[in-house]
């Protein structure tokens, strides 16, 4: 956590000069995103497991902006994902299934409601805000319940058609549209999550995340910074729930359940917090392994997430993204003085 | 007129329950702030050992409970010393998580061992049916369960009160800096605070299969009712947490007696809108 404070601390540079270097594209960047496309090439029979894992990164992505850089604990994130998976049902349900504009009324309503709700959550810290998502997400899955002449309560939204996107290509079986659409929801998210966290108000954010106390003494206003961002990753997730209607052609109570909202913060602190790139790892490793141990009962595969969780906060407290950085510095710490003791008489 | 008398009968000892299931957390919370999630698997970990010992090995029900009460608080105890010690400074999400990690666990291997269905429970005779008096039936059940809760609560209130380990721990939930100050060794009392607490959470679990039932997702649910209870109640506050689990139970049973629609949405809001009203409880002094 302490990177990115100790990277400002050690430059003498400005803060915008800061900034600017945080903000070059890596190779290592482009060699991911251009690895995004060999599912086409190297295994086409899982373009659907690819398709939900990308749904899952975006969803991890949004969860990364307020817990990874701003420091909002939230238990109850599935609530904005499944009021985006609802609103895009529900539009399809009643007669207009073209993904796009569903997409974007989807991203819209479940920023609203963000928009809304940000003015709690930012009231809140430690248990009380704990509480208050945890308690914001059950409501919200209560409510859809309650609410079955709209969302078909316990039984799912039947009936949801998606148009051919574009008005030309057909979701097809194999995944090939689903992943196409979803990989191109993410990257262009993704871009703009990465504009968000190196400009200056991505800074602020982590100011806050370090210190809210100290963000107002230097002029900042913490409150005003963290609705924005809360209202930012609440559109987010509706993109990321609507995606996973369209695609799926279905949703169920279990998309604002306390369940997802657990799955995502797992798949962020398994992949790392704060490091847009962890989340994504973190969801596709996740995504993978369940797809894999899917022949398990889901009672005993959650015995093997507990103990992941339990492993990972114990041993691996930045992620795999984390771990694999500090391994990167010290053996980066290790080669100048080998140099030295070498060039050493 | 009835109906509302037996709804408040019920509600009494719903929230009875959800006292014993909550106070340890409570005052453990207090103590350190430390987020205990799993404190429901200690709970159900008490029923699961109070249904084995009556089906299986026919123990009389009431011998179970002292058995569940020293297994939950032997398994915090050992919980405590691997895990939950090292993380008293960390982040309440690093609590979060460690903790959420043992609810699976604990879940999964409740699970593999009893299966997912209901758990069978058999009440012996003396202790089903129900009291008559004046025109209203009281389950005998429900009635030695409030006794039972209420006989802890005293004895809970007395020991926090009056005794020099009460004083302790009042201290170091009031100021736990200060209280390290004055050469209170914090974290011994914290260990027996906490294994107390747990131990309670058991008995609790262990009374509770009788009238909630028990199957693996205990420890979930009744994690939201708990956490309803702590937060309502403020932190540390004993009284605070029985007003709470009172307050708690007697408006969950309404809601289910009444509007079983909107029952849990009901609960929610009351919860979401008592601690945006009083983010530090109803008693809580921080």
């Amino acid at each position: 956590m302490s990177s990115d404070t100790l990277a400002i601390a050690a430059t003498n540079a400005g803060p915008h000069a800061v900034l600017q270097a945080e903000a070059r594209w890596r190779w290592s960047e482009i060699a991911f995103w251009l690895a995004t496309l060999l599912p086409f090439v190297l295994t086409p029979d899982y373009l659907v497991l690819a398709s939900q894992v990308a749904i899952a990164a975006l969803f991890v992505l949004s969860l990364d902006l307020i817990l990874g850089f701003s420091g909002i604990v939230s238990l109850g994130h599935a609530a904005y994902f499944g009021f985006g998976a609802y609103t895009a049902g529900v539009v399809s349900v009643h007669g207009w299934g073209e993904p796009l504009s569903g997409l974007a009324i989807a991203g819209a309503a479940s920023g609203i409601l963000g928009y809304i709700t940000s003015f709690i959550i930012a009231r809140f810290r430690h248990l009380a805000l704990i509480m208050i998502t945890l308690g914001l997400g059950l409501l919200l899955q209560e409510a859809a319940n309650a609410a079955s002449w709209l969302t078909g309560g316990f039984d799912g939204l039947q009936g949801i058609h998606t148009w051919k996107l574009f008005g030309r290509i057909e979701f097809d079986l194999y995944g090939y549209a689903a992943y196409s659409y979803a990989l191109a929801v993410l990257f262009i998210v993704f871009l703009a999550a990465r504009r968000i966290i190196h400009s200056p108000f991505g800074l602020a954010l982590r100011g806050i995340r370090e210190n809210g106390a100290r963000m107002p003494a230097i002029g900042a206003s913490t409150d005003a910074h963290i609705r924005t961002i809360y209202t930012i990753a609440a559109v987010i997730a509706g993109l990321a729930g609507a995606l996973l209607a369209q695609t799926t052609e279905t949703v169920s109570l279990e998309a604002l359940g306390f369940q997802r909202s657990a799955d995502v913060l797992v798949m962020l602190i398994l992949g790392g917090t704060g490091r847009l790139y962890g989340g994504l790892i973190g969801a596709a490793v996740y995504m993978v392994a369940r797809d894999q141990f899917s022949g398990l009962n889901p009672q005993f595969w959650y015995f093997w997430i507990g103990l992941l969780l339990i492993g990972v906060v114990m041993f691996l407290p930045a992620g795999i993204l984390g771990g694999l950085a500090s391994l990167a510095e010290r053996v980066a710490a290790l080669l100048p003085r080998k140099a030295r003791r070498a060039s050493a008489p | 007129m009835l109906s509302v008398l037996g709804m408040l009968f019920d509600g009494v000892a719903y929230g009875m329950l959800l006292f014993l299931m909550s106070v340890g957390l409570s005052v453990t919370l207090g103590m350190m702030n430390f987020v205990n999630l799993a404190h429901c698997s200690f709970a159900m970990l008490g029923g699961y050992v109070a249904v084995t010992l009556m089906n299986d090995a026919g123990w009389p029900f009431f011998a179970t409970l002292p058995v569940a009460f020293v297994a939950a608080a032997a398994a915090s105890v050992l919980l405590e010393r691997v895990f939950f010690r090292r993380f008293y400074r960390a982040g309440e999400l690093a609590q979060c998580l460690l903790t959420i990690g043992i609810v699976f666990v604990s879940i999964a291997a409740a699970a593999y061992i009893y299966g997912t269905d209901q758990q069978p429970v058999h009440l012996p005779s003396y202790l089903q049916g129900s009291l008559h008096v004046a025109g209203l039936g009281f389950a005998v059940y429900r009635l030695v369960l409030i006794g039972i809760a209420l006989a802890i609560t005293i004895l809970l209130v007395v020991t926090v009160e009056a005794t020099r380990f009460g004083a302790q721990v009042r201290a170091a939930v009031n100021n736990q800096r200060m209280a390290r100050g004055l050469g209170i060794d914090v974290d011994t009392l914290f260990a027996i605070t906490f294994a107390l607490g747990s131990g309670l959470a058991g008995l609790g679990g262990a009374l509770a299969i009788a009238m909630l039932g028990l199957d693996p997702s205990f420890a979930l649910t009744y994690l939201i009712y708990v956490l309803i209870v702590v937060s309502v109640g403020g932190l540390g506050s004993i009284t605070g947490s029985f007003a709470a689990a009172m307050l708690l139970g007697v408006a969950d049973m309404a809601g289910k007696y009444y509007i079983p629609a909107f029952g849990s949405i009901l609960i929610y809001v009351v919860m979401l809108a008592m601690i945006m009203w009083r983010p530090t409880g109803l008693f809580g002094r921080r």
